[in-house]
């Protein structure tokens, strides 16, 4: 199949306008993978006859599906090990004592695809239960891809995802076999957490406040504007003496002066104090 | 530089790991079953070992068990990497003292993952 520079600009600019994301020319050589199966439910031999089909208007429901397969949802558990380990034996502690007070804790994986980092988390929290007794742990995962929330809230794996990343006395833990080929999380792991479909570009923050930001492997495919904007609505809602974990490849340097590195957990970001939040001072909330 | 003997009877899996290993910066030797592992280690004891389960001559869970009981001082970490998937044989395995456990097929940021965890990644 044929890409053609106008098709593969018309899907960029779909892509975009929906989710914020950029379909940057290294990514385009995705585009037949990602469309491929798509097209063959739908009876079109070219990427023309798909855009044509989403222009006419017939079938509202085509662009959506289309943005679904142009999102990119790698993932796997306990991903960029070295700070997940910062995150869980540095700064959590930091805040449980910061937050005695209330017992409570607010965790935010803003971009978390299919649920894998959301579910890392929470069998971190499991496996430490008497550290965390009469504490209320709110984690919330959201993306903008509803198939991958759908897919998270399910908290089914295949084999070749549930290994990846994950510790196998972890999988023997907390996961159920189911057939011989896929893996469900136990409900008592599902049942601790939340998912929701949210887009970072087009929509406020999902709660006033979070005492942890995770949002890895996202900021990488919006343009700098877009990353900044994004960056300023965390700010907004990082809780004071709360942090921020991008993915291995990003930072805030030279994009947003709201978080700073933290000097006591290498890889994790918290709130310039010095830096009052950008949507606060527009008054977004 | 970190060494790991990979021991399986498929040349087309060895050529695979060998290439994720590599650039992983491992030294990398390869035995195609049980016995010849048992040899290639008294030679030589790596770091890690990542093992197949169905062999001929011999199975990977008889070189465990022997590997486990010689006398060697230093232990290497074992990474079983097989088809078999079914809880039973993970907890064989476990209990024969297998650090980890890899259901093929496998990635890189699988293998990458498993061999962080057994701490030699």
């Amino acid at each position: 199949m044929q890409v053609s520079d106008a098709s593969s600009r018309i899907l960029a600019a779909l892509l975009e306008s929906r989710t914020g994301q950029q379909l940057t020319t290294s990514r385009r050589w995705r585009l037949e993978t990602a469309l491929k199966p798509l097209m063959h439910a739908r009876g079109l031999d070219s990427l023309d006859r798909l855009i044509i089909a989403i222009a006419s208007g017939g079938d509202p429901l085509l662009a959506e599906e289309v943005v679904e397969a142009l999102l990119n949802n790698e993932t796997f558990f306990y991903r960029d090990r070295s700070v997940f380990d910062v995150l869980l034996s540095g700064a959590l502690p930091r805040l449980q004592r910061a937050r005695e007070g209330t017992k409570k804790l607010s965790i935010w994986c803003a971009g978390c695809s299919s649920g894998q980092e959301v579910y890392s988390l929470a069998m971190s929290f499991a496996e430490t239960k008497s550290r965390w007794q009469g504490w209320q742990i709110d984690i919330l995962g959201t993306d903008v891809s509803k198939s991958a929330v759908e897919r998270a809230r399910q908290g089914l794996y295949s084999q070749f995802e549930v290994q990846r990343g994950l510790p196998v006395l972890q999988m023997m833990r907390w996961f159920e076999q189911e057939g011989s080929q896929q893996w469900r999380i136990s409900s008592q792991i599902r049942e601790a957490v939340s998912f929701q479909v949210h887009s970072l570009v087009n929509q406020s923050p999902p709660r006033l406040s979070f005492d942890v930001i995770l949002c890895r492997n996202v900021l990488l495919y919006f343009p700098p504007a877009t990353g900044k904007a994004v960056l300023d609505k965390l700010a907004a809602v990082t809780a004071p003496g709360g942090c921020l974990m991008l993915g291995a490849g990003e930072t805030v340097i030279g994009q947003s002066d709201a978080f700073v590195s933290d000097p006591e957990n290498r890889g994790l970001y918290i709130r310039n104090c010095a830096e009052r939040a950008p949507a606060l001072l527009h008054g977004s909330f | 530089m970190r060494t790991c003997l990979i021991v399986d009877d498929s040349k087309v899996i060895r050529k695979v790991a060998r290439r994720i290993l590599e650039t992983l910066e491992f030294a990398v030797e390869e035995a195609e079953d049980g016995r010849d592992a048992l040899q290639r280690i008294e030679l030589r004891m790596p770091d890690v070992i990542l093992l197949d389960w169905n062999m001929p001559v011999m199975s990977g869970m008889e070189f465990l068990r022997n590997l486990r009981q010689s006398p060697h001082s230093v232990q290497p970490k074992v990474v079983f990497c097989t088809t078999e998937n079914d809880i039973g044989h993970i907890r064989a395995a476990l209990e024969a003292g297998a650090d980890e456990y890899v259901m093929k097929p496998f990635d890189r940021e699988t293998l990458e993952s498993k061999l962080q965890i057994v701490g030699v990644g």
